[in-house]
């Protein structure tokens, strides 16, 4: 089976966020970038899925920039046998543009089914995966919290209001990767080791305009710092003539 | 707690390759994730946490930079990173990675047989196989050409009599590489547990490295077989050799106490409210913090150059008693200083400060004293031995 990890590196959720000089987007100095968190479940299904069948191939692939080699080759070195770094070239996107560029490669390569995150913890779009498998003219589960694979056919379970849905699904399919879903391995030093031998290829991405524009990104107001009054008589005043919720 | 963010003032991390910033990073979350929730249990207990010893052999830790037999095969700089990260939880971790990877893998690596290498590393390398390293007598510590433990050649067998004390992990080793004179001559020989003869006791009631065993080994006509003999290697060399290793990884692991004890005092600085203001708003304290991130940063330096000269061939012993040297002294410093900051609070377990604190004065001692790096170095600038 061919199985491909859809990735994407992006700002660690714990990092202070600054709004670049282009007003458009973050200042990447002094943030850590990670492997984002929801595509961690993605790898380990990916790897799973591969141990279980007792053979395969499972190829992570990120469109970006070169900088995401670092979040590919930590997933090499969780167990992946290849990685493309699909070369966006600094282009701008929107969430059809990656979708469609993600599609093109694909159709260059054999695949049976393609897991990615729900969403990336970055733009929070949840667009890739439904776009993609549109793209492709194959079918798509998202937000996966159990699955299983037997005889070619998923059975996938989805966390819906109020209830437990269960679907079937067979390949090729787009599959997005709810927490939950497994418990992601971390590497090893021998894993990282091993990943130095393993093939990262770059391909130059096909990235059509996007249709649609950050125009701008503000942070949220600072919290004003709080103050510590004397008296209940106090509070009650200045919920009323401050706040003015009484 | 939240995040623990490591000082990296001078972007010292554009310095490492990316597979040793991975490797740093793996282990860093490995010991966020599954050692420190229960490191103060067995620091009061004063137990070293066993259920681990799986897990960080299948993570790879011990002797990652040797080759072969099971072992990673990393930089040495990457094995300092590994040691960095293990001593940012405590020193105790630390230790037992240093003693199973540099005092015992690291002799049957380089002075062993074929067969001696098949026979122990790959199960040590797993953590299937625990080893303790016997240099120190209760009478010998920075003197260890004095030992009086010695090896007779009995025909068909050696017969090891003496006594080693200050044995981290003696007690729960499967084998001993101990240090022993035959013919007047130091070798390093492996003694396996339950080998007539051999008994161990633990050295109870420390104040220091609580969460690790130490022990004392009592060898009374043990019976070794011939073929336990490190054969590569004759005099003290072989044990220093050891040391020398081991030492390389004290100085990388001292910065990552100091890292932490940093981090701890930092934090605190900015939330604690005194005089109505975060204490980090007083000169005093900025000025504690900042001698801190000032030593930190030249610790980081030193043992990132030290990796260098290593991973090129071209480290000098000195080097390392330098490295070793400065860096546990540093992290003590900054240890009493965070200690300072946190107050009352720092004197409990609910913060980290003092455990790094007391550990460090064992690491500040063993594998060679401040004072004896201080006067292998002197040796080494003025051509003049003051040691003996
Ligand atoms: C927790 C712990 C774990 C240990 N684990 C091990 C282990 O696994 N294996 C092992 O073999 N050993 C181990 N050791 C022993 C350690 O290496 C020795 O304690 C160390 O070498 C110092 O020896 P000593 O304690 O006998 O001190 P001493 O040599 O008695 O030194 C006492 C003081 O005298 C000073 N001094 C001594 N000689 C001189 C001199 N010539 N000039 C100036 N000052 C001098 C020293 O600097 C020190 O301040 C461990 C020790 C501890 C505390």
């Amino acid at each position: 089976m061919n199985i491909i990890v859809c990735i994407k590196r992006v700002p660690a959720t714990d990092s202070k966020i600054k709004v670049g000089a282009d007003g458009r987007s973050i200042d990447p100095a002094g943030v850590d970038f990670v492997l984002n968190p929801y595509d961690e479940f993605a790898v380990e299904q990916a790897l799973k899925t591969k141990e279980q069948l007792g053979a395969g191939q499972v190829t992570v692939v990120s469109l970006g920039s070169a900088d995401a080699q670092k979040e590919l080759r930590s997933c090499l070195a969780m167990g992946a046998d290849a990685a493309v770094l699909l070369d966006d070239g600094g282009k701008p996107r929107d969430a059809h543009a990656t979708a469609s560029a993600v599609a093109a490669w694909l159709r260059t390569v054999p695949h049976d089914v393609v897991f990615c995150g729900k969403q990336a913890v970055d733009h929070d779009d949840s667009q890739f995966a439904g776009r993609l498998a549109a793209l492709l003219g194959v079918p798509s589960v998202t937000e996966v919290v159990a699955l299983e694979l037997s005889d070619g056919t998923f059975r996938a379970e989805r966390d819906i209001e109020g209830a437990r849905e269960v679907v079937r699904c067979g390949t090729p399919c787009v599959i997005s990767t709810q927490k939950g879903l497994n418990e992601p391995r971390s590497a090893t030093l021998k894993g990282i080791m091993a990943a130095k031998k393993k093939p990262l290829e770059t391909v130059a991405a096909d990235v059509p305009a996007p249709g649609v524009e950050v125009v701008s990104l503000e942070l949220p107001p600072e919290r004003k710092e709080g103050r510590i009054l004397g008296s209940v008589d106090e509070l009650i005043a200045a919920l009323r003539t401050e706040a003015k919720v009484l | 707690m939240s995040q623990f963010k490591a000082a990296d003032f001078y972007q010292i991390d554009d310095l490492f390759t990316e597979e040793e910033r991975m490797v740093r990073d793996t282990v860093r979350d490995w010991v966020t994730d599954n050692f420190l929730p229960v490191v103060e249990e067995h620091n009061r207990a004063g137990t070293f946490p066993m259920e681990l010893v799986p897990a960080l052999g299948e993570l790879g830790v011990f002797g990652a930079n040797l080759e072969g037999y099971g072992c990673a095969g990393m930089s040495s700089t990457a094995n300092g990173l590994i040691c960095q990260e293990l001593e940012r939880g405590d020193s105790g971790l630390r230790s037992f990675v240093s003693v199973q990877g540099s005092l015992c893998m690291f002799p049957i690596h380089s002075y062993g047989t074929e067969e001696q290498k098949q026979k122990w590393l790959p199960g040590m390398a797993a953590g299937k196989l625990i080893g303790c390293f016997g240099l120190t007598e209760a009478d010998f510590g920075s003197n260890p050409s004095g030992m009086l433990t010695r090896i007779e050649d009995k025909g068909d067998h050696y017969l090891l009599n003496g006594s080693k004390y200050w044995i981290t992990n003696g007690c729960i080793a499967d084998l001993a590489i101990v240090s022993a004179k035959l013919d007047g001559v130091v070798r390093m020989i492996v003694v396996e547990k339950g080998t007539p003869g051999f008994s161990t006791n633990t050295i109870k009631n420390k104040f220091s490295l609580r969460a690790s065993v130490t022990s004392e080994l009592v060898f009374e006509d043990c019976k070794v077989p011939k073929e336990n003999l490190l054969p590569g290697i004759e005099g003290l060399k072989g044990p220093l050799s050891c040391l020398n290793s081991a030492r390389f990884g004290i100085a990388f692991g001292a910065v990552g106490a100091a890292m932490a004890v940093y981090d701890e005092a930092l934090r605190y600085s900015q939330n604690r409210i005194m005089f109505d203001k975060p204490i980090g708003r007083f000169q005093l304290v900025q000025n504690k913090l900042v001698w801190m991130v000032n030593e930190i940063t030249k610790g980081q330096l030193l043992a990132w150059r030290m990796g260098q000269l290593k991973d090129s061939d071209r480290l000098h012993h000195t080097h390392v008693s330098l490295a070793k040297r400065n860096n546990c002294w540093m992290a003590l410093e900054c240890c009493r200083l965070a200690r300072d900051v946190l107050g009352a609070n720092g004197i409990t377990d609910e913060y980290q400060t003092m455990r790094h604190m007391c550990n460090l004065e064992s690491v500040i001692t063993y594998e060679g004293t401040h004072d004896i790096h201080g006067l292998i170095v002197g040796r080494e600038i003025t051509g003049l031995d003051a040691i003996m």
